[in-house]
């Protein structure tokens, strides 16, 4: 494989990190997403030595044994306790998990 | 008996077979000494005490009628991100801090029926994102041989457990080196299996192609003992792969038969030595300890080749394009809605997934979800997800061309020995201390660490060793003939020499 060569520098925004933040789901202030874009910044630097890694014609590893999915039968197994799992919900109502109202 | 905690797992099976002493003694005395001591190292977030008094009884009970489970009595602890039904789960957590799991993992299944008990869960990095144990929700974790110093993570808890003489063993897992740096930091030896070879079905998941479960102790067979009831195909762990199932500690005691009185008990052995880990950066009372080891090995007839692996800044970029991604993906399930912390008086629903993960996810894992929904958001996802997968794919081959040449690559298992609590790196600087184990993960190899010396202000030092996939039973025999002959692993921290 060849070297590593820094690449171009690649600064992350406090905007953006604000609009990945609501894709995460998490809430982030402002100052906080400057200390964030920051820390993102240095580490998206160490990323930049794949930018001139040779990978033509390399396809994508997700999964290191590239088996398939096992499969099982088709068979219904009976095996979810929902009373035993929903033991610890925040809040629960006949079987339903209730959360604030979604629709008005 | 003011001792026991300081006999390895072999001896406390031989102790409690001859009936030197009870399961129930054994237990009492390991309690005793984490409710006298843990109070300094911080190791346990839940103790499960009284259950196991009670399985103590009853395994000495079972032995009295005839029950030969060589486990059977044997105290140990495991990591928290280890799911433990009716017991708090909490990864470390403020998100978990009320999870009673309603069901176990796969490994505490199979650890139980092997007749061990169980006296807690340890602490951890918050999700296994971490390297110090310093992130928990449940404070740091402090290093027993010295308590100013972190015990590496993510499993510190295990770790400090291990190394102050609370458990014999203890489960960890590992992604980047979470069980390996530990072991190392704490002097003690951890290993990592093959991905695959043990069930990930009931471990909270981090990166799910680069997780896995792997046990700790003083000794390589003090980590064959525990890693036995581990391992095995799991039809509930879809990346549980079928596979031999060797009996480690057989392979331990027949590699020291077949050594007998040889001198060189590791002739034949090629152990791969690549220059790229030894450049600026590495500390150099932990290079001198590993070029001593690698003599010692040398001594006991092994030949050292030199190899060429990949560059450690290109494999530290990989797993921090991946594992974040992953981890983004993973903690998507931590939302307020089914279990774990949910935040007070929600407005709609879109305040309860956003302040419910921001109040309980701490500043690290936020920093690695953000990094990864960066990673995997449009625009970026080819140019930074989609390149760092081919990336691993040349990592890989890079293993696999090593190999070629050696039987197991060694190396140091940390740039550092253990640093000191506090020292607050920014992000980039700690993710530079995992540059020799992230490689392991992302090839999916075996890999332990070993105890080779100590520093000068008497910190240990890890050996990392790696191995071909699925030859756990040579690491752990290579690790445990040196051990034959070595006395690194004997060394007991200052926690763990205090008695009770």
């Amino acid at each position: 494989m060849s070297q590593p060569t820094p690449a171009t520098e690649n600064t992350v925004s406090r905007q953006e990190i604000l609009e990945v933040a609501r894709l995460a789901r998490l809430g982030v202030d402002e100052d906080t997403a400057s200390s964030y874009a920051d820390d993102i910044t240095k580490v998206l630097k160490l990323m930049q030595t794949l930018g001139n890694v040779d990978t033509t014609d390399i396809k994508p590893l997700s999964n290191i044994h590239e088996v398939c999915q096992d499969l099982r039968a088709d068979v219904a197994k009976h095996d979810i306790n929902r009373e035993r799992n929903q033991s610890m919900a925040p809040a629960v109502e006949a079987g339903l998990y209730l959360v604030p109202q979604v629709i008005e | 008996m003011s001792e026991l905690h300081l006999l390895s797992t072999q001896q406390l099976i031989t102790g409690l077979q001859d009936k030197q002493f009870s399961s129930a003694e054994l237990t009492e005395h390991y309690i005793k000494r984490i409710d006298a001591l843990d109070s300094k190292i911080n190791s346990f977030i839940t103790h499960t005490s009284e259950t196991a008094r009670a399985q103590a009884q009853a395994a000495d009970e079972m032995r009295a009628q005839g029950d030969k489970r060589p486990l059977l009595g044997v105290p140990m602890a495991h990591k928290d991100i280890f799911c433990t039904q009716g017991v708090l789960t909490t990864c470390g957590s403020k998100m978990l801090h009320n999870f009673i799991s309603p069901y176990d993992a796969t490994i505490v299944t199979n650890i139980d029926k092997a007749g061990m008990i169980s006296l807690g869960k340890l602490n951890m990095d918050e999700f296994a994102m971490g390297s110090d144990n310093e992130s928990s929700h449940y404070g740091a974790v402090h290093n027993p041989w010295n308590l100013n110093h972190v015990p590496g993570g993510s499993s510190g808890g295990s770790s400090a457990a291990v190394a102050a003489g609370f458990v014999p063993v203890a489960t960890a897992s590992d992604t980047g080196g979470s069980i390996r740096q530990p072991a190392s930091f704490c002097g003690l030896t951890g290993i990592k299996p093959t991905y695959g070879r043990i069930s990930r079905f009931g471990m909270i998941a981090y990166a799910s192609s680069l997780d896995q479960a792997g046990s700790m102790g003083r000794s390589a067979m003090d980590c064959a003992y525990l890693l036995q009831p581990m391992i095995g195909h799991d039809p509930r762990d879809a990346t549980s792969i079928k596979h031999d199932m060797p009996d480690y500690v057989q392979d331990l005691n027949a590699a020291v038969t077949a050594a007998g009185d040889n001198a060189k008990p590791l002739e034949g052995l090629r152990i791969g030595v690549a220059k790229e880990y030894f450049t600026s950066g590495l500390d150099t009372e932990v290079e001198q300890a590993v070029r001593a080891a690698l003599k010692q090995y040398e001594a006991l007839g092994a030949t050292i080749v030199e190899v060429n692996i990949t560059d450690p800044e290109i494999t530290l970029a990989t797993y921090y394009m991946l594992a974040p991604a992953e981890a983004s993906s993973n903690l998507s399930r931590f939302d307020g809605v089914r279990f774990g912390y949910r935040c007070e008086n929600p407005t709609d629903l879109l305040d309860l997934y956003t302040r419910s993960r921001s109040e309980g996810f701490g500043p690290e894992v936020q920093r690695r979800i953000l990094t990864g929904t960066y990673a995997l958001s449009a625009g970026y996802f080819d140019a930074y997800y989609i390149k760092a997968q081919k990336v691993r794919r040349l990592i890989v081959k890079d293993f696999e061309d090593a190999f070629a040449n050696c039987d197991v690559i060694a190396s140091p298992t940390a740039p550092t020995a253990a640093y000191k609590l506090g020292e607050d790196l920014d992000p980039a600087t700690m993710y530079l201390g995992d540059v020799y184990t992230i490689g392991v993960n992302l090839a999916g190899l075996p890999a332990l660490s070993q105890p080779v010396g100590l520093t000068s202000n008497g910190l240990p030092i890890g050996l990392q060793l790696i191995g071909q996939y699925w030859q756990e039973s040579k690491l752990l025999s290579t690790a445990h003939l040196f051990q034959q002959h070595t006395d690194h692993h004997l060394q007991h921290s200052t926690i763990a020499k205090e008695t009770v």
